[in-house]
Formats: C-alpha cells, structure tokens, sequence
C-alpha cells in the first residue's frame, strides 16, 4: 500500500501532462460509408461491406465529418491545414476489421490550437492555458464481449463475440502539446480541460459528448520530473477514464504511482495502463516485447482534403457561444456570487440548471433545487447528478407548483423524492402518493378548532399572547391534516381565530 | 545495401502476423537479399527536391453527404463467418490489448 | 459461332439469327469440352448464365431496347466480386466464399445484358506474370498447353484465346491485362486509372489496380470498355468525367496525322529477336495508314521495374491484412485453447501462396519506421519522375508505343524460382501503371522463332483513352489485310473444333 501523500509527491516532483481526447461525432453516417450511427441498435444490423471490410470495398469521406472537425478546429483555435491527407495506422486487432485504422499521420486537418481553463487554486482562481498540438480525423473500432471468463474482461475469457456496429463511427482525436507547470493542481487542471472541451463540443453541437456512453474518451499521460529539472520523465499513459472524476483521480494515483518508484530508485516503465472505477489506481496492461510499429502511409484509397477558404470562415463565423463566455453571461443574469458560480461548475450543474431556467422555473430556485436537496440525494446514492431519472422538466414543474402554492417546500422535496425514486412524474408522484396542499380555509379552521377544543389550556394561552405556544396547537393541525397544510397559512388562521394577528 | 538477417525476416513474418516455417525464413532470407539489392535503385534518383505521387490523378475533396443508406441484413453480414453466435461474429480468445 | 466477335453475336442477336440461351449453351458446351486442358475457369455459373441469357431473350421478345452487348457471354476475372458467386481471388483464403455483394463492374455489366458465364483463374490475388501462383493450378496457354498464358488475368485471355468467352474482363496493376493479351493473341485494355470503379475489386495495389476490358477484336474491346466504364460515388478515386468516345474510335480507326512515339528504352537488348521484329512491321504498317512515326526518351522508366516492387507490395501488405480468419474465408487451428492470434497466424500460413507472403514481407519490409523513405518513399518519387517523362513525351507524339512484353510464352514452370527473372516480364508495362495512363496490347503477329503470340503495346495519356483504340484499329485492319484472317484462326485446334 502505498505510503506516499501527495502532498509528499508534489513537494519532490512537477508532473508534466499530456491529454489526448476522442470524440465520437453524432453523424448520422459513418465515417467511411452510409451505415447508420444508432446508438444501441442490434448487433450487426448497421454494417456493410465496407465497415466489415469485407474484400473489394471501399471508403468514401462523409463530409459532415469534416465540416464537424473543422468547426472543432476552429472552437480550439486551430489554424486549419491548407491540405490535408489520410493515412493508414497498421496493426492487427479483431475489432478493427481492415487491421488497419483509416486516420491521419502528418497530415492533420487541424494544428497548433489552445484552450484556456480557470481552476479554484489556494490562491484564488488561475487561469491555465492548455496548447492544442492536432485535431485529426478517424474511425472507431467495433465492439467484442469477452465471453467465458469471470468478469467479462478479456483476461481469462474463454472467446469472444464481435459487433461491429460501431466500426467506421467518426472520432476525432484532440491531442495536447505537453503540459507543464501545473504544480500540484495538473489533477484539476486536466478534469478542467476534459470539462471544457465537454461544454465547447457539445456546444458545437458535434457529438453527444457522454462520457458513460464513450462518446467522449480520454487518455492521460503522466510523467514526472524533479521540481526545477528541465529533463522529461518517462511517461505512462492511462486509458478507460471514463467520467470528469475519473480523469482526476487517474492523474493523481498516477503521480503517487511514479513518484514512488522514482523514490525506490526505480524506473517508470513507458507504458499503457488501464484505469480501474473501483480502485482508483491503474493497472498495466499487457505488456508489449516490441513497440508496435504503425507503418503509416498515405492512403491510397483517398484523395486529399483542401477545404475552401470561404467554406472556413463561413464555419467560423457560424461559431456558438464560447463556454466560458457563456458563463459569465448566466452570472450576471442570474446574478449569481462567484462561489455559487464555481460551485454549480465545480457539480457540474451549470447545464441543467440553465435548462430548467429556460423551461421557465427562477434562477434562484433552479439553482437551489439543484445544488441543494437534488445533490444530496446523489451524494448519498453516490450517482452522478444527470444519473438520476429526475429532469429539468421537473424540477422546473416543482418550483412552478410551489410559486401557485400547490406545493409547500416540505411537499415538493416528497415529490423530488419520488420522481428519483422512478415513480413517475410530478404530476404522476403527487396523485400516486396523494399529496396535496390542503388550501381550503374550511377545512383548516375545522382542524383548528378541532385542536383547540383538544387543547383549551394551550390555546388560552395564545388567547393571552403567549404566541410561541400556538406551535403545538400548529402541530396538532398538521398532523391531522397528514402534513398536507401550509403551515405558514395554518399559523395565520389559528392566530385570527384566537385573536391574534400573526407575527 | 543493407541485407536482412534471418530474424529480420522472422520479426516481419510476425509483424504480418504469418506463422512460417524455418525453411520459408530461410528461403525469404535468400530471395530478399536480391530482391533489396535490385529495388534499391530507387535511391539513386529519388532526390529530396522530387516530390512524391501517391495519386496518378490530382483528385481533391471526394465526399459523401451525411445520409444513411441501407445496412446489409446481419445473415448477409455474417454469412462467410467462420464462426458466429448471437449475431455476432464469434473468434477465439483475444490475447493482446487494443492499441 | 463461338469463333465470331462479340460484335458479330450481338448483331446475330439482334437479327433473331440466334437467341442469348443458344448462344450462352454453346459457350458452355465449348467450356465442358476444353478447359480440362485449358483450365482457365475456376467457376462455370452454368445456372445464373441461362438465367440471364433467358432474361435477355425474353426483354428482346418483347421489344425493349437493349445495349449493344446485351446477351453476349463474358469470362470474369475471379478478382472482382459478384454476388452469391463464388470469389477465390485465386487463393486458398477465400476458397467457397460467396461475396454478399456486387462489385460495380459487374452490376454494369448486369445492367447492360452481359451474361457472365463464370470466373476466371488467375495468378493469387493477382500478383504474377504466368497465374502459376493461382492456388487451384495453373492455367494452360492454348497455343501451346505446356506454356503459361501470362498473369495475373491468364484465365481470361485464355478463354478468349480458346473460345471460351467472346469477351472477359480482367484487371491490370503492372500488364496483367496487356501481357496476358500479348502471349495468347488477344486484346486487353487497361484504361486511364479510374476510368473503371474499383468498387468491389479485390484490393492488390490501390493506387495502380485497375479493371479492364479483353477480348479478340479492338471493336469488341471498345464495346466492352464503354458498359464497365464510368463515375461511381462508391469509388474515391474515380474519375467524374464523360466517358472517353472509345467505341467511335474503334470503328474510324484513323491514323492520319497522328504521332506515335517509339520508347527508346522499351525496345533494346533482353527483348526476344521475334518480339522485335513484328514491332518494328507494326510501326511500318502505321506509318502506311498515315501515322508519323518519332523516337521518344523516357531515361526514368529504368526505375520503373524497381519502384512498383515497392509500392505494389506495400500497398498490398497493407490490403491483405484484412484475411485474418475472424468474418470471412479460410479459418484453420481453431481448437482448444488456440488464440485469436494464432488461429490468425496459422491461417495465413495456410491460406497464402509463396508469392504472396514473400511481397507481404516486402511491403512490411519497405513501410516500416526506419526504412519508409529509402524505400516506399523513394518510390513514390520515382512514379513522380516517370510520370514527368511520360508528360514530357506526350508533348512530341499522340501515343507511345512498345512491345509489350519482352519474350513470348515461357514453359509452364520455367521461371517459377526465379522471382526476378519473372518479374521482368512487366519491364514494358509496368510504366503506363505508374503514372495512371492508358494502356493496350493488341496481336502483332506470331514469333518466328517459336510461332507463338507477340504484343503491340500503345499507351495513350491520361483520359484520352480513344487515341489507343484509333491506333489500335487502325493496326488491327493492316494486319488482317496482311495475315488473311484474324490471328487466332492459326491456333492449334483445342477438342477438335474447327
């Protein structure tokens, strides 16, 4: 087990960062031919002789996909390459069904972009800029189910079936130039920069951007070096991180990892690793005598792409909002406090309370609702906030109903309860579980003298000003009413009714 | 000119992922020494001011639009399977990981 | 009637002399009585030809309007995929699979009434100059059985040669088409490079594979070339241009005016005293039909030979991978416990030919890190080079002309250990691939020496493939005036058919 802080690590050590992205693009086509891209279809309903690679077939560029990364390109300041070329990536793997992958080697169609993240640092927040080496193009691969083994991973299967619906899917591949200089904080940083081409590309309105579903991947490369060395580590890259907290945690189980070798004396292999969910730690993969040598060459099957100069300037100017632009225009019209702010990002919030807004519900509300009682509820089933079956659409129903005073706070927390619960609706919860705010005046004053009548002494006693004992009478009413009364309301009846004005 | 040894030429039967026997290295050993020595000459005038053709046409921008086309049926794709199961396509234990 | 043209059949066809069904069982019945010895088809489609040839019949009985090759049969090139037809490529990997779809060639020649009797033997996965590499046995020339009738398309030329087939498609990636054509007497045309989709050809060397039409006369070739020719989306590198006037071309066969530039360095020592000789009366007999004769230098198609060594194997390293036993084709050593690794290994071991793994091992050879630039990258820019000297060429003539190949038919089994020695055979060829231009061979008559077949190779530049079937025509008509008949009626008779 491991011995070593972090806080041990970064007093000896700087880590050196280096990001690469994938991202499935939502065409409605593969890349390479005209199978539909449904996520989740039956296996092998969505192939054909090309994506099976099947002898004789050939690929055509879908030109959405291009359109797609060079917008990508654009949103990351990328210069977009005058021309540019595919290439085939040669290795042998039953899922990729040519064994060789259709991408880009030294011809990208997007270089030398940046991104800038803002983390919350000791001192405050700090901006980081991320460079952009390339953008590329290429194709996802199928999808095999280990079969025979005990946990459905490929060790110790006994076969395996594919599927290659997924093959010729777009991905682009977003790679970083190396990061340094992120101190301590290269954890947060990286899961900032995921986050943020998260909110850029689903800005763009490219791709689903989900990273449980793998249309959004990353891989992390760690290396660390002696604080004020200008000599590079020997890096390890990890894959299978699979959320924003994923990201994080890989980076700084990875930092811990090296530095406790290099504290030993010994080497960090270079190598690829496989980032556990359960553990938080990486665990090697299988380890290769030989690198694999690509043997990239152009392909030939391909012409190259120049794109227009008018076509790019015209994807330019149709550019949405950026996302950090975006931000500060909700706080100031949310009029929101910078540590809310940062705290509704930091839970990653901001989009669904922005939703439920737009459906009509108060920012105030929205937000609280959200990083309130909603948050809570997902801490304590340790689920992601988007994991739970309640939508904005409801919430934004929720604080509707409250405003009308159908619902009291109390209630609407009920109906928040039920609708995570998967028992419907609001609407659904309210009449499945009864609730309602009992509005009627006659019916309350009917259970106000009820209570009186049970409790003369009591109710003297608020006959003589004695107004903090109104509470127990206020108690009796709302268990009668079965907690259904508002209890603000409830409190001004019985005051008027003995005699008093409500305070 | 360079020449190949005999585990250059195991380590590319690898690479291409042939399983050959020891007389086909030795033979390949052989036949490759006089195929290199004669298709080197490519060197002698491949300068660094010639640029290189990977297309004997200047065709650019060849694309598609984004529309879905029929699928082949899962029996059309599966039909020269070795092996299938589940609509799937069925192979024997996987060894390696994916790049 | 199977000794006629395609021409001749169509226009038998279309005066109700003959029907599609008679015509198609004569074929198969010359098929049943020669290929034991010539073995040129893999495949005899007994069943879909008289489908077809009756689907023809009938649409002509009821007055539609047919294309001019409608209901005449055709030998296939066992490299292009037609759907639920066995497609072996001439390998061991593919044996008894059925493509799942048509290649555009053959859903082309489908459209037009072609009735595709079956598929023909080839050199494995087209790579040779003799179809000695086929994995199901050679084929058998049938001037002389005992020679080879040239690779990778031997089956095709060899069933025109033996009247198997009025007409048969083949593919050219460095003279499969045109060698074959020039050592069984026939004629063979590879157009520009996508001028005919790829779609649905099986995948040797991408950036110089090519389909082609073959078969006894330069008219036939034209008709053939204008149904299989043509823009297909599905196809990258296709060319989006009107197809080129081949067939009005091949009728004029007019020379007048026209340069026509002899390759100096296609015609000097290594070429069989036979081969030379009919050139240089080929190029007498063009100069009689109004043809200028000039002397062209292209000092960079030395390298030729060289350079397609290189990219051809790289590329087709690169297409092979996709044999791997997993979706399709061969599977061997898939028992307990084997690994997807090995079952694959083994398979290919298997499922290979000698030829075949020794150029997978090159092109792995020629890509790899370290070697990229010596070696693929090189030959690259030689094919920059020689397409600069075809470009250059073709600013002083109209055509550029050679023997095609250097030797006429060799024994089978002469140069079969001898890699280079084979290789040699593309030496005249080879160039027209590299730099994407047209390329024919047509009968120039036979060797003396050894009264076997020799070919006259025109090379027209890029999309003006009708210059090769002006030409072409034109020697073709001289030459029939001089020999008296057409060059196959001095064949030896096969089965007895006069």
């Amino acid at each position: 087990m491991s011995a070593l802080t972090y806080e041990d690590v970064i007093s000896k050590y700087e880590p050196v960062l280096g990001l690469e992205v994938h991202v499935e693009l939502n065409t409605n086509s593969k890349m390479f031919c005209g199978c539909s891209t449904i996520f989740g279809a039956e296996p092998n309903t969505q192939t054909c002789p090309v994506c099976l690679a099947m002898p004789g077939a050939l690929p055509v560029v879908n030109e959405k996909a291009i359109e797609s990364t060079i917008l990508i390109g654009l949103a990351l300041n990328c210069s977009i390459a005058p021309f540019s070329r595919f290439a085939r990536k040669n290795y042998f793997y039953p899922d990729m069904p040519k064994n060789f992958q259709i991408s880009q080697y030294d011809e990208p169609i997007c270089v030398n972009g940046y991104v800038d993240v803002e983390i919350e640092t000791d001192e405050g927040p700090q901006s980081f800029r991320i460079e952009i080496e390339r953008v590329h193009m290429e194709e996802d691969t199928g999808k095999s189910l280990h079969v025979g083994g005990s946990t459905g991973r490929i060790h110790g299967a006994d076969y395996s079936l594919l599927d290659y619906n997924r093959a010729g899917i777009p991905l682009v591949e977003i790679v970083t130039k190396i990061v340094p200089g992120t101190g301590k904080y290269a954890p947060e940083v990286a899961k900032a920069y995921v986050a943020e081409l998260r909110d850029i590309l689903r800005a763009l309105g490219v791709s689903d951007v989900k990273m449980e579903q793998g249309s959004l991947r990353c891989d992390a490369n760690v290396s660390l070096r002696l604080i004020g060395s200008e000599v590079l580590g020997t890096r390890s890259e990890t894959k299978n991180v699979n959320s924003l907290r994923s990201v994080e945690r890989a980076i700084r189980g990875e930092m811990i990892r090296h530095a406790e070798r290099l504290n030993k004396g010994e080497k960090v292999v270079q190598e690829t690793r496989h980032f556990q969910e359960d553990t938080g730690l990486t665990r090697s993969g299988r380890s290769k005598e030989q690198a694999e040598d690509y043997r990239y060459f152009p392909e030939p099957d391909l012409v190259p792409v120049v794109p227009d100069a008018q076509w790019i300037e015209k994807l330019r100017a149709g550019l949405p909002e950026r996302p950090s632009l975006r931000r500060k225009r909700l706080q100031e019209q949310w009029s929101v406090p910078d540590k809310e702010m940062a705290a509704m990002i930091n839970a990653d919030v901001l989009n669904i309370v922005e939703e439920t807004v737009l459906l009509g519900a108060d920012p105030t509300k929205a937000r609280s609702w959200w990083l309130g009682e909603i948050s809570r509820l997902a801490n304590e089933k340790d689920v992601a906030i988007t994991a739970l079956a309640i939508t904005a659409k409801d919430v934004a129903e929720i604080v509707s109903l409250v405003a009308q005073g159908e619902l009291t706070d109390k209630l609407a927390r009920q109906v928040v309860e039920g609708v995570i619960a998967g028992e419907g609706t609001p609407a659904q919860v309210i009449s499945a579980r009864g609730i309602k705010v009992v509005n009627d005046d006659s019916a309350l004053m009917a259970a106000i003298e009820s209570a009186c009548a049970a409790q003369p002494e009591t109710a003297q006693k608020v006959r003589d000003g004695h107004l903090p004992a109104a509470g127990a009478l206020i108690g009796i009413v709302m268990k009668e009413t079965k907690g259904q009364a508002d209890a603000a309301r409830v409190r001004e009846l019985l005051l008027g009714h003995l005699g008093q004005s409500g305070n | 000119m360079s020449s190949l040894s005999r585990d250059d030429v195991a380590n590319l039967a690898r690479l291409a992922r042939i399983e050959m026997t020891d007389q086909e290295l030795e033979n390949l050993t052989t036949e490759f020494a006089v195929i290199l020595n004669a298709v080197a000459r490519v060197q002698e005038v491949a300068t660094t001011d010639v640029p290189a053709t990977s297309h004997p046409l200047p065709l650019k921008n060849i694309f598609r639009s984004d529309v879905v086309i029929p699928s082949l049926t899962p029996e059309e794709a599966l039909s020269g399977a070795p092996a299938s199961e589940e609509q799937r396509f069925r192979v024997p234990q996987i060894l390696g990981e994916e790049a | 009637m199977i000794k006629n043209s395609a021409a001749e059949m169509s226009a038998a066809l279309s005066s109700g002399a003959t029907t599609s069904v008679a015509l198609t069982q004569a074929h198969l019945d010359r098929i049943s009585e020669v290929d034991g010895k010539v073995h040129a088809f893999l495949y005899v489609d007994t069943q879909g030809a008289l489908e077809q040839a009756k689907k023809i019949d009938d649409a002509r009985a009821r007055g539609e309007k047919l294309g001019p090759l409608a209901g005449v049969p055709l030998a296939l090139k066992d490299v292009l995929v037609q759907k639920d037809v066995p497609t072996t490529c001439g390998s061991k990997i593919l044996e008894g699979w059925r493509p799942p779809y048509d290649s555009t060639v053959v859903t082309n020649l489908k459209s037009a009434g072609v009735v595709i009797l079956g598929k023909t033997n080839m050199d494995e996965f087209a790579m040779g100059s003799s179809t000695e590499n086929s994995a199901y046995g050679p084929t058998h020339n049938p001037w002389d059985l005992t020679r080879i009738p040239g690779g990778s398309g031997g089956g095709s030329s060899a069933a025109l040669a033996a009247f198997e087939a009025p007409l048969a498609i083949g593919t050219d990636t460095g003279g499969s088409i045109r060698q074959p054509a020039a050592v069984t007497g026939t004629v063979g045309v590879k157009p520009t490079y996508g001028g005919v989709s790829r779609y649905g050809l099986v995948a040797f060397s991408s950036s110089l594979d090519q389909a082609g039409p073959c078969a006894r006369t330069v008219l036939d070739t034209a008709l053939l070339h204008e149904v299989i020719a043509g823009h297909d989306p599905k196809d990258s590198t296709s060319i989006n241009a009107p197809v080129p006037q081949v067939v009005a071309a091949a009728k004029s066969g007019d020379v007048k005016g026209m340069k026509i530039g002899v390759v100096k360095e296609l015609n000097g020592d290594g070429y069989q005293a036979g081969v030379r000789q009919r050139f240089e009366e080929s190029l007498e007999l063009l100069a009689k039909a109004g043809a200028e004769i000039v002397e062209v230098s292209a000092p960079n198609f030395e390298y030729a030979l060289a350079a397609y060594y290189l990219i051809a194997p790289s590329e087709c390293s690169s297409n092979l991978a996709r044999f791997d036993a997993m979706r399709y084709g061969l599977r061997v050593g898939d028992t307990d416990g084997a690994s997807a690794e090995s079952v694959m290994n083994m398979t290919r071991e298997v499922g290979f030919g000698r030829e075949v793994k020794r150029r997978i091992l090159l092109g792995t050879y020629a890509l790899s890190s370290g070697y990229y630039d010596a070696y693929y990258g090189s030959a690259q820019k030689v094919r920059t080079l020689i397409t600069q000297d075809f470009n250059k060429a073709f600013e002083k003539c109209d055509v550029m002309v050679s023997p095609t190949c250097p030797t006429t038919a060799f024994k089978i089994g002469e140069k079969a250990d001898d890699p280079l020695a084979m290789y040699l055979n593309d030496i005249a060829t080879i160039p027209v691939n590299m730099a994407g231009i047209g390329g024919m061979s047509l009968p120039s008559g036979v060797a003396p020496e050894d009264g076997l077949p020799v070919g006259f190779q025109i090379m027209s530049p890029v999309m003006q493939d009708q210059r090769m079937y002006s030409v072409g025509a034109a020697l073709e008509a001289a030459l029939l005036s001089k020999w008296g008949a057409p060059l196959l009626s001095k064949a030896p008779v096969l089965g007895g058919v006069a």
